[in-house]
């Protein structure tokens, strides 16, 4: 009998693959339905009646017994459970921890410059190509000026972009002005883009009496009402269930607007991802997530952060479309978000993109990454992969852009650069005052006390405060 | 059972609806209607005025269609949509951080976490994100338009994670707003107020009163102004400040310490940060003593802020130190809730040791 019985399942497989059987053929089902009687149930006389079913051919057997055959191609009978219906099988199977290949990166450019053949791809005109290699140009410019800067003591601290230039433009000339961006802190790329000037973010930095932000947070912490680009925060991926509710709300207006907002590898690991890309989904917000997987969380590779293919593979978890691109693409990037920005609008629903990149700088100026990894791999990727190369080949392969353009270009972005910092070392900070409005909307009874308090001890002993400041 | 209540089976009155406390209202509401509701049932009031007055308000949070584990939110779904009032996916963290979006375009979100005891995950979004909104962006941006609700303090029966008081937490947290009403006709107009008012607003309700406390509640759209403390009782030998379903107790304690000759003073707080110091500094300045008393354990609990701030400011009226009566500094514990809570007798002893000090 057990040996019988053992081999019965071979023979199933075998009468079901040669003889074609499969919608006659019988397996044990053991659900409990009311239709079923005992010997049924049992293993032996199902066997026995798809024997006899197979010699007579008989649909009606498959009736009477209501049994399934049950493959991974077929469903035939289902299960209802909160959620909808779902086939079973019972092949105990186990899904995977990974998929026998990684999901492609999206690119339309080679790394000479060259639009891959038959690649998909929005096309960009002369003028938004030309534009776009001007900003990452200036990007760059800025990013080692400002650098330069921190390492002179002149301002206290910054981060630099280098190496994800393409990702900062490329998406937000994707964009419309009207989108919301809620970036992380590697993107004033975005705020470039949209008119921010190198003064305003000269002012920011040395936290000046034009600071927007009044002068009470660390450098590179920029945000602009104006541009629709919401002030950074030091708190990683707590951005992302607030344009979840940005989304929302956009939709709510029926506005032509998503919300779009960004976070590198190590961010995904906070709960605020989960959190973000559920909420997005279930509430159906027109929000774009892109996530830059430049490889490092400061000291932190990607192989301590996660174990999953990247980030793309997440997406579909929260029933989120995605998209894997090379970062270092302009072209690819500039196509994926502003088809992910389209769906998202029109469709009303979240897209996650993940952008293949490389954090060719420290984390920031508090950081040495020699410490942590290779010379070699940073050199490599600098003047290798080198997004800004890359976007640059094809661009004055098009005779859109010389030399003579690029001299003038920097110099000029040095120019106003240094002019800029020259001239927000200069102005004061903001007044005193400001240290104790906006805390709420209007001056509290307390704070009012305080600032009374404060004002008297400082001009009684200004040698104990620093210059700059009108009380 | 009762005694393991430690409180009143049969339905409260609240604490100064006798005592002809002074209701503040935005009109006049002699001839106005009012109604015998109990505390969900005011607040239920409460977010159908803000949604009606408001068409880009939106209430939402684990449960809150079908009305709520506490029906705080029933009937608003099926008036104002799915739309507008909705459940959430379970996490704390993305209620308010989608709160915080919503808010920052300019809506109203009333959110709802299902118990305070549960608000912890969303402690970053509060304290680092919903607080510093508005002032790390120069007031580019903020998010005054966020109130979020929880049900807090003793039930009875709720144990370590249905029973936490977690005010003191978030009063520490500059730029947010911590309001706790003490009955019906209270906690409609200060949900109003909160709702409305232009900073995000954290605002706990005493559960034990979802359906103890019951009180003739205005139908009108009234607020009442957040950060005025409320003399409820006068009295001149002992101010006793509190909050929430605490003043209950205490005025009990405050009844029966006047049967032996001692006149007390109760303010409700309403308003925990920012408190009115003014009103508590007159009262001691009065009677010279005060008493705090809340069901928060007694370290680092708001008792020991009102203390050290009353005493820079009446040491020299002061006749006995500052009393505090609360929480013992365990987590909250199920069969000994009797011995942990607050009570009026242990109320009643401070209010006489300090009294006879």
């Amino acid at each position: 009998m057990a040996i019988w019985f053992a081999r019965s399942r071979n023979i199933v497989s075998s009468l079901r693959h040669n003889l074609n059987l499969s919608g006659i053929l019988s397996k044990r089902d053991y659900s409990p339905r009311p239709a079923f009687t005992n010997s049924q149930l049992s293993s032996r006389s199902v066997f026995l009646d798809s024997i006899t079913s197979l010699r007579h051919e008989s649909t009606a057997v498959e009736k009477q017994h209501d049994l399934v055959q049950q493959s991974d191609e077929e469903d035939v009978q289902e299960l209802d459970f909160p959620g909808g219906k779902l086939g079973y099988t019972s092949e105990m199977k186990f899904i995977p921890e990974s998929s026998p290949k990684r999901v492609p990166c999206y690119r339309v450019l080679d790394e000479d410059g060259r639009i891959i053949s038959d690649s998909d791809f929005i096309p960009v005109s002369e003028q938004l190509a030309v534009r776009m290699y001007e900003q990452m140009a200036t990007l760059q410019v800025m990013d080692h000026i400002f650098y330069e800067a921190q390492r002179q003591g002149r301002i206290s601290f910054f981060i630099t972009t280098v190496g994800e230039e393409a990702v900062n433009i490329a998406s937000a000339a994707a964009l419309s002005p009207d989108d919301v961006v809620l970036p992380q802190y590697r993107e004033p790329g975005v705020l470039l883009w949209r008119g921010f000037t190198l003064q305003e973010f000269a002012n920011q930095c040395f936290g000046n009496k034009a600071d927007h932000g009044k002068g009470r947070q660390m450098p590179v912490h920029y945000g602009s009402n104006r541009y629709n680009y919401f002030t950074v925060s030091s708190p990683i991926a707590t951005q992302l269930p607030q344009a979840a509710g940005v989304g929302y709300s956009l939709k709510m207006e029926k506005k032509n607007a998503c919300a779009v907002t960004f976070i590198g590898d190590g961010g995904t690991s906070e709960g605020d991802f989960h959190a973000g890309l559920n909420f997005a989904a279930v509430m159906e917000a027109p929000v774009v997530f892109i996530c830059r997987n430049n490889g490092w969380a400061i000291s932190t590779h990607i192989s301590e952060q996660f174990r999953s293919d990247g980030i793309v593979v997440k997406g579909q978890a929260y029933g989120i479309r995605s998209i894997r691109v090379d970062g270092n693409d302009a072209l690819a990037v500039y196509s994926a978000v502003r088809s992910a920005r389209e769906m998202a609008v029109t469709e009303q629903r979240p897209v996650l993109i993940e952008a293949m990149t490389y954090r060719v700088g420290h984390h920031s100026t508090s950081d040495d990454s020699t410490k942590y990894r290779a010379a070699d791999e940073i050199q490599y990727w600098k003047m290798s992969r080198n997004p800004v190369n890359r976007f640059k080949k094809w661009v004055e392969d098009n005779g859109w852009w010389s030399e003579e353009d690029e001299s003038k270009l920097r110099s000029n972005a040095r120019k106003q650069l240094l002019q800029a910092i020259q001239a927000s070392e200069k102005w004061d900070k903001p007044p005193l005052t400001e240290l104790f409005s906006d805390v709420y909307d209007v001056k509290t009874k307390n704070l009012e006390e305080q600032e009374l308090g404060l004002r008297e001890l400082v001009e009684k002993q200004p040698q104990d405060y620093p210059p700059g400041f009108h009380i | 059972m009762a005694s393991l209540l430690g409180r009143f089976c049969r339905k409260l009155v609240v604490p100064g609806s006798a005592h002809g406390s002074r209701m503040v209202s935005t009109t006049s509401c002699d001839s106005e209607a009012v109604k015998s509701l109990n505390l969900y049932s005011a607040i239920n009031q409460a977010l159908h005025i803000a949604l009606e007055t408001d068409p880009r308000s939106y209430v939402f949070g684990e449960d809150v269609g079908f009305g709520g584990v506490f029906r705080c939110t029933t009937g608003l779904a099926e008036r104002f949509g799915k739309n507008r009032v909705f459940n959430t996916p379970l996490c704390e963290q993305g209620i308010v951080g989608f709160g915080i979006g919503l808010a920052a375009m300019g809506n109203r979100a009333v959110v709802e976490i299902q118990f305070a005891d549960y608000i912890y995950p969303a402690f970053d979004q509060i304290v680092n994100e919903a607080a510093k909104f508005r002032y790390r962006s120069g007031n580019q941006f903020n998010c005054g338009g966020l109130t979020i609700r929880a049900p807090y303090g003793a039930v009875g029966h709720g144990g370590h994670y249905h029973s936490q008081s977690p005010e003191a937490f978030f009063c520490h947290v500059p730029g947010i707003k911590v309001v706790i009403p003490r009955s019906p006709r209270e906690a409609k107009g200060l949900l109003l107020s909160s709702i409305r008012d232009p900073n995000p607003v954290v605002f706990f309700e005493p559960k034990w009163l979802y359906r103890q406390a019951v009180e003739e509640v205005p139908e009108h759209d009234y607020m009442i102004p957040l950060s005025q403390a409320e003399v409820i009782r006068e009295g001149s030998d002992i101010t006793l400040v509190g909050w929430g379903a605490q003043l209950t107790v205490m005025e009990q304690a405050c009844l029966d310490a006047e049967k032996e000759g001692i006149s007390c003073e109760l303010i409700d707080l309403k308003t925990l940060l920012p408190w009115d110091k003014e009103t508590v500094e007159a009262s001691v300045k009065k009677t010279g003593r005060l008493l705090i008393s809340h069901e928060a354990p007694i370290t680092g609990g708001f008792g020991a802020e009102i203390s050290a701030t009353i005493l820079e400011r009446c040491f020299l009226k002061l006749e006995a130190p500052v009393s505090r009566v609360c929480g013992l500094d365990t987590p909250f514990p199920l069969v000994f809730e009797p011995f942990y809570m607050p009570t009026k007798n242990k109320i009643l002893n401070a209010i006489k040791s300090t009294v006879n000090y």
